[in-house]
């Protein structure tokens, strides 16, 4: 097997929202860490954790406030438009949302072409013939390119999302909370279709939900996020078995699972409290006010992210 | 036990431009007192209509719940009671949490006059009173600082204290009955956890019988006594909590099991997954509603609908795979604690 290589190169990026005078939202405040090519990153974390901006700053959709973003070797940052241009040919986001990012006025054609022409890489002729490419890749229908989004259920919505974004062949897909709108079996339709695709045409994905078990399922490591840091990054499996840091722990203790035996009689560690106002937060770790086994040094120093085990990254004081 | 609701046949309709959308198909069931029954299934399949509909919530046009539909409080039948006698009944013997705090409360009241309103009106006690005892209220759902945050408005709470506060207007005049629409659907595991645990014990404390309505079987694994799958407006199998898990006898239930992720199943492994999706209300098919999905389908399903089958006491399929001329199909439940299986 050939030595991995890294794809998207994360250092120490922040991104800063102003919001009012004097007032920072720092929604992502120091990440760092890589993505290898073919591998599928899950980003996991509460609403309001940053790992939705953390994506979106990957893309080069929001300016980074610091840190530094490199996909193969280049700065995703800091660019001129068409130097830009040519670099997201190579990088494609699926958005959370199936119903409002699809543009209701575009037949669905248009929207999965919408790169194509941008880039200009396919005309007439060879333009249909990769449309309907992709409509087969995903699952849909020639017919349905002529019709508009309304017309579909949020499954197929969320299909030709997934075909928009492929369309210019990129390597690495942002996939934004691709199934949270999605109920239950067409979720298992969606997330097999990825896994499936990754596999037909070897690509990368940075997988962002909050549903525990299906980002355990689809990923290769887990980075868990909360109020802006990394808190832990390890293999799937590892993390799920053997979570260090507390807030994966009690996170993991939440996840309702479907057996009633099971989930009646196992401990639940009960976080208490809420996730705080990332507006001007304090010093020391971001965890500190609903941790059970807090010390002293927890609110002064904010503890740094090191190699606890092997590839078994955790941002504790405990370790 | 004693039977506190009874819902019988209820069919419920909405007319649009296009036709008639039947969202509830004559569905029946009952609850007793002091347990908890969780309806199951996706979106569309009339859950929501169907709770709603107890409550006469649903506006009228375009709702209409037919004719012969019955809905039994105890010995009232709660259709055939006038308006004025319905608001006494809302609130106060049935209430309800709905599923999206954000949106659901009023944001031009503070939350002490929200949770007093309902006290004000059935009990008769005044606004001081009301909010003497709404402090206690709010103690009682775990919200800290009880006398400053009933003068505050709902846009200063987090979304977790709204579905604490909505609970406590639930609760406010102690129900016979609650029921909660999807409560814990737009929070966060860490905060849904608590959720569910403060609604577990609440009940416990004041023996009321709760209608979850949800679509995650994680959340009715850990609460409900009883669960009832709905697929198109119909139940298709109900039946105890360790029934329907262990035991299921639909394919639709087996579907539903099978295309959740479990923390043990292999890494990117297929998962299970349902072709197509349900079918138009607005003309439902003739057979059984789910035929046109499923794996096991035969003749017959396309042409008749199947009736209930009583597999024990109180575990029922509509399923033509239960009729004993049909083949029997084996159905495996992965299991945590192993070896379950049916």
């Amino acid at each position: 097997m050939l030595e991995k290589q890294v794809l998207v190169e994360v250092k120490d990026l922040k991104k800063h929202f102003k919001v009012g005078r004097k007032k920072m939202l720092k929604a992502v405040d120091g990440v760092s860490f890589n993505i290898m090519h073919g591998e599928t990153l899950g980003l996991v974390g509460e609403s309001g954790c940053g790992k939705t901006t953390c994506g979106r700053t990957i893309m080069g959709l929001y300016e980074a406030t610091d840190g530094q973003v490199t996909f193969k070797g280049q700065s995703v940052h800091g660019r001129k438009a068409k130097e830009k241009l040519e670099l997201t040919k190579k990088m494609q986001i699926i958005f959370q949302d199936p119903y409002a990012s699809l543009n209701p006025r575009m037949t669905v054609g248009d929207i999965i072409c919408e790169g194509i022409d941008i880039h200009d890489m396919y005309r007439g002729e060879k333009r249909t013939k990769r449309m309907h490419e992709l409509l087969d890749l995903v699952g849909l229908n020639h017919e349905h390119a002529s019709r508009f989004p309304h017309e579909f259920s949020g499954g197929q919505r969320q299909r030709i999302g997934i075909a928009r974004a492929l369309a210019i062949e990129p390597e690495f897909i942002v996939c934004d909370e691709p199934i949270s709108a999605l109920d239950v079996s067409i979720q298992a339709q969606v997330v097999n279709l990825l896994i499936q695709l990754q596999e037909q045409l070897g690509l990368t994905y940075l997988f962002i939900a909050h549903d525990l078990s299906m980002v355990k399922h689809i990923s290769d490591r887990v980075g868990v996020m909360y109020l802006g840091h990394m808190v832990e990054l390890t293999g799937s499996e590892s993390l799920y078995m053997k979570p260090l840091h507390p807030y994966t722990q009690a996170l993991l203790s939440a996840i309702p699972e479907p057996d009633p035996d099971y989930s009646q009689s196992k401990e639940r560690i009960q976080l208490d409290g809420e996730i705080p106002s990332p507006i001007n937060p304090t010093d020391g770790c971001r965890f500190a006010s609903r941790c059970s086994r807090v010390k002293e040094e927890c609110h002064t120093e904010t503890p740094l992210i090191k190699e606890v085990e092997t590839d078994h990254f955790v941002a504790c004081h405990l370790y | 036990m004693k039977k506190i609701l009874d819902v019988k046949n209820l069919r419920v309709s909405f007319k649009t431009y296009a036709g008639e959308n039947k969202a509830v198909r004559g569905v029946n069931f009952h609850l007793f007192e002091g347990e908890t029954l969780a309806i199951v299934g996706e979106s569309g399949c009339g859950k929501t209509v169907t709770s709603k509909s107890i409550l006469r919530i649903l506006p009228s046009p375009p709702a209409l719940i037919h004719e012969d539909s019955q809905v039994f409080l105890e010995d009232r039948e709660l259709t055939e009671l006038s308006d004025a006698e319905m608001v006494n009944i809302r609130g106060s013997e049935i209430s309800m949490i709905f599923q999206d705090p954000m949106t659901s409360l009023n944001p031009t009241m503070r939350i002490g006059d929200q949770i007093a309103e309902s006290m004000i009106i059935h009990r008769g006690i005044t606004r001081k009173e009301a909010l003497n005892e709404v402090v206690n209220l709010l103690e009682m759902v775990g919200i800290p600082n009880p006398e400053a945050r009933i003068k505050q408005y709902p846009h200063e709470f987090s979304g977790g204290m709204r579905q604490r506060a909505m609970i406590a207007i639930a609760l406010a005049c102690n129900p016979k009955i609650l029921i909660a629409d999807e409560p814990t659907t737009a929070l966060d595991v860490t905060i849904q956890a608590q959720i569910m645990d403060l609604i577990k014990s609440l009940q416990k404390k004041l023996n009321t019988a709760v209608i979850l309505v949800t679509h995650d079987l994680g959340v009715v694994a850990e609460v409900a006594d009883r669960i009832q799958v709905m697929y198109a407006g119909e139940i298709v199998e109900t039946g105890n909590s360790r029934d329907i898990f262990y035991r299921p006898k639909h394919p639709y239930t087996w579907a539903l099991l099978k295309s959740v992720p479990k923390l043990g199943t292999e890494n990117k492994s297929e998962l299970y997954s349902l072709n197509g999706t349900p079918p138009d209300l607005l003309n439902p098919p003739k057979g059984c509603a789910f035929a046109a999905r499923c794996e096991y389908c035969m003749n017959i399903c396309r042409v008749k609908a199947p009736a209930f089958t009583d597999i024990t006491e109180d575990h029922k399929a509509a399923c033509w795979l239960m009729h004993p001329k049909a083949p029997t199909i084996d159905y495996k439940v992965e299991s945590y604690t192993g070896g379950q299986t049916c």
